[in-house]
């Protein structure tokens, strides 16, 4: 399951999360009974490594309650796909409906979460993850700004830094808005931080990681939880 | 004179469409899009073509094949980035389409004011983004909402599971998507199914999309992968 990878270079002593460790933090997160929507990209990846003994209704955008795992390749069916157009299956309990009533449902406040990606954070809670600006990649908001506006809480699961290893935890987004002040908490691949009124709280790290390392990856300051714990996934 | 929605096939069921058309095509991603209609529409020949759908095509066939063409001058959508989107990136970068970027819920719900006869309608979502640029801002009881317009088109293109010649639908799994609201919001909706049956054999109370929105059915019973 692991395919975690150590990191090279600055003589770093840790290990990053894969994409799926990612997830599987985030999802372990969860609280039993809720409602959630898994946006594209890391955030779809929670649907197969859900916890065992919580019953948790995922929501898909395209018109889908009770979203199951990742069905086997012979099971595939081409009329059941998730916002990441990835085959999935329908748990008992599920059901379909119209994009409408999918958008009323996260607009309308009635899911508990959303877990969307991102391409940069701010410390105050902003979340810009829908253009680049950059023509050769053409901008895509699909459900983010409904979802954004309508979720009770945003959690947004990312990479902590760019390919280029720049912060995308940032003081002030550069990049345009999907809205401003609403993610609540960060799971990236080597720590998991709340966006709080009183700025960013780290409440895991990956072990070997010290919260100096951190902050040199983070651009506004981080504050360390009393509780804080060592970040392990299975 | 019994109601009869049925014809014989792709190239009457999208018959009249015409330059300049405003055409919505359901699905999202590869589920659920009507690729013999569009296919239809590609060889009426029709250009200057704005097209209303969730993204902008994959791989070289459907929507793909249709903006290729050069025929469609502007698509509305929520997400046309995708893996395989190559034609739309392409005429995109060099600036020979135009993109209007709505929010996914704001698309929808647009196409449902358009069916339901509503004006307009505040809306939370894009408030402080740039998608909200120009549009005009209201407060209610503490909260700022946008101003959306409805959306509606000529022609709508949706695919379905089942039909009868009165043109009442179900869909299959997350096929339904955009198939259910585009169909209130066109003056003409054409559907492409999988099965026709015989008037009363749906379930009354399992139809999805009533008759009464649906204008054209045409059956297409081949099961083809389309390079989407």
């Amino acid at each position: 399951m692991s395919t975690a990878v150590s990191t090279s270079g600055q003589g770093a002593g840790f290990t990053k999360l894969s994409r799926l460790q990612i997830a599987r933090r985030a999802a372990e997160m969860i609280p039993d009974g809720s409602f959630v929507n898994l946006g594209i990209g890391i955030p779809t990846l929670a649907a197969n490594v859900m916890p065992e003994g919580k019953e948790i209704v995922l929501h898909s955008e395209n018109g889908i309650l009770g979203v199951g795992p990742a069905p086997a390749e012979a099971d595939r069916d081409r009329d059941l796909i998730n916002a990441s157009k990835e085959y999935v299956t329908l748990r008992p309990g599920g059901s379909f409906f119209v994009h409408s009533d999918a958008f009323a449902m996260i607009r309308g406040g009635h899911l508990d979460l959303a877990l969307l990606g991102a391409f940069q954070v701010a410390g105050n809670g902003d979340l810009a993850n829908w253009t680049t600006g950059d023509r050769r990649f053409p901008p895509g908001v699909g459900g983010a700004m409904d979802l954004a506006a309508g979720a009770k809480g945003i959690w947004v699961l990312t990479d902590h830094v760019t390919k280029k290893g720049e912060p995308k935890i940032v003081n002030t987004c550069s990049l345009p808005l999907t809205a401003p002040g609403v993610v609540k908490r960060i799971f990236t691949d080597i720590a998991v931080i709340d966006v709080t009124e009183g700025g960013l709280v780290v409440r895991e790290m990956v072990p070997g990681l010290t919260l100096e390392q951190l902050q040199e990856m983070t651009e506004p300051p981080l504050t360390l939880a009393d509780d804080w714990k060592e970040l392990v996934v299975a | 004179m019994p109601i009869d929605k049925i014809v014989p096939d792709v190239a009457a069921a999208v018959a009249g469409v015409k330059d300049g058309d405003t055409i919505m095509i359901s699905g999202f991603g590869f589920a659920g899009v009507p690729n013999d209609l569009i296919h239809g529409v590609l060889d009426s020949g029709a250009k200057d073509l704005t097209v209303i759908s969730n993204n902008a095509g994959t791989g070289t066939e459907g929507l793909a094949a249709l903006i290729g063409s050069g025929r469609v001058k502007r698509i509305i959508c929520s997400y046309p980035r995708s893996k395989g989107s190559d034609q739309f990136d392409a005429r995109y970068a060099a600036g020979e389409i135009e993109l209007e970027l709505v929010p996914q819920g704001t698309l929808s719900e647009r196409m449902r004011a358009a069916g339901a006869g509503v004006a307009g309608f505040y809306t939370p979502t894009g408030v402080g983004t740039d998608l909200a640029e120009g549009k005009e801002v209201r407060n209610f009881e503490g909260r700022d909402y946008v101003l959306e317009l409805p959306l509606r088109a000529d022609l709508a293109l949706v695919q379905a599971y089942k039909a009868d010649r009165w043109g009442n639908l179900i869909y299959s799994k997350a096929a339904r998507n955009f198939g259910p609201v585009m169909a209130l919001a066109a003056d003409l909706t054409i559907v492409q199914v999988r099965e026709i049956v015989p008037l009363g054999d749906m379930d009354p109370e399992a139809i999805v999309t009533p008759s009464i929105f649906v204008d054209r059915v045409v059956h297409i019973d081949n099961d083809r992968e389309w390079d989407i």
